[in-house]
């Protein structure tokens, strides 16, 4: 039997795809990166909604590619030469004197080629777990699961998540009033016709969102005397934090400098955002769940980095000097494989139509 | 329930006050109008109601405005929050979070409402507004009627004792507005709600007023609807009809003035349909365009003659603005041809000189510092003599102060303008896409002779609107789209008289070809 269908919590899905990316990135081997886009694809294919941002994962891969290919012709044309086999040579430009240590051109080797092609795919397959995350769970939605001192810290993130593809829309209708009029739309002089009117629509744009939230009530309960203790233990905690990771790293530190002061530094931070949630006034509508879906999601998310960090090193950065065929480590790739078991355990998120739509397709 | 003493209010560094002395009560259950000219204060009006106005805007308030016994001048807009809703024009731009039912709970969050309450707030509210089956969706993936309805929705969850709407329909086309305005009427009777309401067609809701707040110039007039539209300077086409007519009472409604007043002795008017017979400047053959699986445009076949006016009308996303956008070559056609001015216009150089269009925005077209800047800056642009565009400008709008920054000036003077920047490079065609937005009536009427003119200049007009009122006054033809493809093309009057939908309300009153006040009154003297 399957879960009743309803939103994963958003942290989850979150912790599962940074799981992934670390995962990615301490590795270049080509299959172990397949396998990593394989898995992510495939959770986000059985457990994604109908919203929008549930295309995410395929606009970050597209941005993959892209960011690929930029760095594969960059390698070509301006690549350092490394020995090896030549697949094919570019025209050689002798750069002027005030550019040594530039080249241009020259001979392309395979060995090059495919040490970038290694480093690419790896930055690709990060960017394409960013964009897993974004598609089973809005960044809005992770924002709303923050402790209620956070609450203004969010808030700004949202209202700047919504700015880049806001301005994004009007700065296209702007550059079409500008050829309507005949006006050169390309070229540094049109840059100012472009950038004032669209930064002038996000000011209008966000002094009327202010006015809404206002009359909406945000910001009501603030001047209450929140939490001058909970500031302090925040303080003291990223304090202790801070010492905390100074005394690991620096060996000649007393011990107490160490694990001792992160702990309290931890513990300190966690109440202060505790007690300071409470005090914040606000309370939460549906706020999500958190059960044992959640727990092995998280699970399936950290199996795959804690494999790789703490497994052999060796076959996870295959030679491209002199160049050999990767081979795959079992250990790893069955790691890899244990992060797509949210794609069976994760519940399904409830669909966006209409009640008696769904019991009609459903009959 | 919502008392104004003596309040005046200026904004910070304005000479004049926007509001003077205004003294008015609001009793608690009513469902006030709030009409007037555009800029003559109305907006303000509605902000000061829950203390946007000062607290949000600056600005120096004398006087006071107490709602529910709560001075807003010790109570900022938050702490009101729970005793006013406050529903702005565009209600995109007032969303916070991404999903209906995370919208309709913002309120409560912030006013710290028990879980339960909320949730049993947010099912009424669904089922109030009709919204049920859209709970799950993303906001940015809802209509425009209905991200209305949520805004709605979204101040209600509060439980407010008063609701504020500052032109909630004005982005709307007819058949949303109808659904906004009708949930608007439901809550007015069934939870008693008092709702302060400003509105540019007042055709749309006068009827269901039971005070009219008459805005001039800052001062304030409140009395029933009839008494205070017997001689405003704004007021829909049926009591225009009846001021005519000398109707005691005076009609609010198409209904009143069918039920309760005399025929008119007016033969039916048969007039021949205007033959226009000048060249086609611009046509569009099977013309077809799509939006990734969304058909915008399914073979549509329309042609321009010079000195005609169109009104091109339907629902928002009959495809309206995408045949603007291909007849003035934004767009490539994904299948058949646009011919402008004998070519092709998609990439075309010398747009600017062919086909002119006024986008929805005006203000898009204009970026320059003052008006007179903006005139030479259009002449430099189109490569035009200079002082062409001025000229235009004298021509069409001769009182605009050319010192004004553009974004300064009324909306109707900003239209005004732009349709000078756009006509100074004389094209055989010029396109306005919903010119009327935000114009009240006497800037409406200003138009009308407008483009009356540039018809009779020998310029193709076609304006894209939902105001039936001003396509039966203006356009010689008139072309209906409806999902993509033209359902009705042919004179005014007869497509105006084939469907209800879109015959105006002279028409409604007396049938038998009549469209307009002018008409009438022309056949009565």
């Amino acid at each position: 039997m399957s879960a009743l269908p309803r939103h994963l919590h958003p942290g989850a899905w979150w912790a599962w795809s940074i799981g992934l990316g670390v995962a990615a990135t301490s590795t270049t081997n080509p299959v172990l990166l397949g396998l990593v886009l394989g898995v992510a694809g495939y959770v986000v294919g059985a457990r994604r909604s109908d919203a929008p941002w549930a295309r995410a994962y395929v606009a970050f891969l597209e941005l993959g590619v892209f960011v690929l290919a930029i760095r594969m012709v960059l390698q070509i044309v301006f690549g350092q030469p490394l020995p090896g086999r030549v697949l094919f040579r570019l025209p050689e430009v002798t750069p002027p004197d005030w550019l040594a240590g530039i080249r241009l051109g020259g001979p392309v080797t395979a060995e090059a080629v495919v040490g970038q092609l290694y480093d690419g795919l790896r930055l690709g397959t990060l960017l394409a777990c960013v964009g897993a995350a974004n598609a089973l769970a809005s960044p809005y939605r992770l924002l709303r699961s923050l402790p209620g001192a956070l609450y203004e810290a969010g808030v700004v993130v949202t209202v700047a998540l919504a700015f880049a593809p806001q301005a994004l829309v009007s700065a296209a209708a702007v550059r079409e009033a500008r050829k309507l009029r005949g006006r050169p739309v390309r070229g540094p002089m049109s840059l100012r016709g472009v950038v004032v009117p669209v930064l002038e629509g996000a000011l209008t744009r966000s002094v009327e969102l202010a006015a809404s939230m206002d009359a909406r009530g945000y910001g009501r309960r603030a001047g209450t005397p929140t939490s001058r203790l909970a500031l302090t233990g925040m303080f003291g905690g990223l304090l202790a934090l801070c010492v905390g990771t100074y005394g690991l790293l620096d060996a000649s530190t007393p011990d107490v400098l160490g694990f001792p002061a992160m702990a309290v530094g931890a513990a300190l931070l966690g109440a202060a955002l505790v007690s300071g949630s409470r005090r914040a006034g606000r309370t939460r509508y549906r706020p999500d769940v958190w059960r044992w879906p959640e727990w092995v999601v998280v699970a399936a998310g950290l199996v795959p980095p804690v494999a790789l960090l703490f497994g052999d090193q060796g076959p996870l950065h295959p030679s491209t000097n002199p160049l050999v065929a990767p081979e795959v480590p079992l250990v790893a790739a069955l790691a890899l494989l244990a992060g797509i078991v949210p794609a069976f355990v994760a519940p399904r998120p409830p669909s966006a139509l209409p009640r008696a739509a769904l019991r009609t397709a459903a009959a | 329930m919502i008392r104004f003493a003596s309040v005046s209010f200026a904004y910070p560094g304005a000479a004049a006050p926007v509001l003077r002395d205004v003294d008015l009560t609001i009793p608690e259950g009513e469902l006030s109008l709030v009409v007037g000219r555009t800029g003559s204060g109305k907006s303000t009006l509605l902000r000061a109601v829950n203390g946007l106005v000062p607290h949000f805007s600056g600005g120096t308030l004398t006087g006071t405005v107490t709602v529910d016994g709560r001075d807003t001048r010790t109570h900022p807009p938050r702490e009101l929050a729970d005793v006013v809703g406050f529903v702005g024009q565009d209600p995109d731009a007032g969303f916070v979070t991404d999903t209906v039912e995370d919208e309709l709970a913002y309120a409560m969050e912030n006013l710290g409402l028990d879980p339960a309450t909320m949730r049993r707030r947010v099912e009424d509210v669904l089922d109030l507004l009709g919204l049920a089956d859209l709970r799950g969706r993303a906001l940015s993936t809802l209509s425009a009627g209905q991200q209305q309805r949520v805004a709605v929705g979204s101040v209600l969850t509060a439980h407010p004792r008063v609701l504020v709407l500052d032109e909630p329909t004005s982005a709307l086309d007819p058949p949303a507005a109808e659904d906004v305005l009708a949930a608007l009427h439901r809550l007015v009777h069934d939870l008693g709600l008092t709702v302060l309401l400003a509105e540019h067609r007042l055709e749309r809701v006068v009827q269901y007023a039971d005070r009219v707040l008459l805005v001039t110039d800052g001062t304030v007039v409140s009395g029933t609807p009839a008494e205070v539209l017997a001689d405003a300077p704004v007021a829909p086409a049926v009591v225009r009809l009846g001021r005519l007519a000398g109707w005691t009472p005076l009609p609010l409604s198409v209904r009143d003035a069918r039920r309760a007043v005399p025929p008119l002795s007016l033969a039916p008017r048969s007039v021949t349909p205007p033959q226009v017979t000048g060249p086609v400047v611009a046509s569009a053959e099977r013309l077809s365009a799509r939006y990734g699986d969304l058909v915008a445009l399914r073979e549509v076949s329309l042609s321009l003659r010079t000195g005609e006016v169109v009104a091109l009308m339907g629902r928002n996303g009959a495809g309206k603005t995408t045949l603007f956008a291909h007849l003035v070559g934004l767009r490539k056609p994904y299948a058949g041809r646009v011919v402008v001015d004998g070519r092709d216009p998609h990439g075309r150089r010398d747009l600017a000189r062919v086909v002119g269009l006024v986008p929805q925005d005006p203000g898009r077209l204009l970026y320059a510092e003052t008006v007179a800047d903006e005139c030479r800056q259009a002449d430099r642009d189109a490569g035009l003599a200079p002082g062409a565009t001025a000229a235009v400008l004298d021509r069409i709008a001769p009182d605009l102060p050319r010192d004004r920054h553009p974004s300064d000036l009324s909306e109707g003077q900003r239209l005004a303008l732009a349709l000078a920047v756009v006509l100074g490079g004389e094209p055989p065609v010029v396109l306005l896409d919903e010119p009327t937005r935000g114009l009240d009536y006497a800037a409406k009427a200003r138009l009308v002779p407008i483009l009356r003119d540039l018809a009779a200049r020998g310029h193709a007009v076609v304006l894209s609107t939902h105001d039936v009122e001003l396509a039966a006054e203006v356009a010689d033809r008139t072309v209906v789209l409806a999902e993509g493809e033209v359902v009705a093309d042919g004179p005014t009057r007869e497509v105006v008289r084939q469907s209800p939908a879109f015959a105006p309300q002279v028409n409604k009153v007396l049938g038998g070809g009549w469209l307009t006040v002018a008409e009438v009154e022309l056949a009565m003297a």
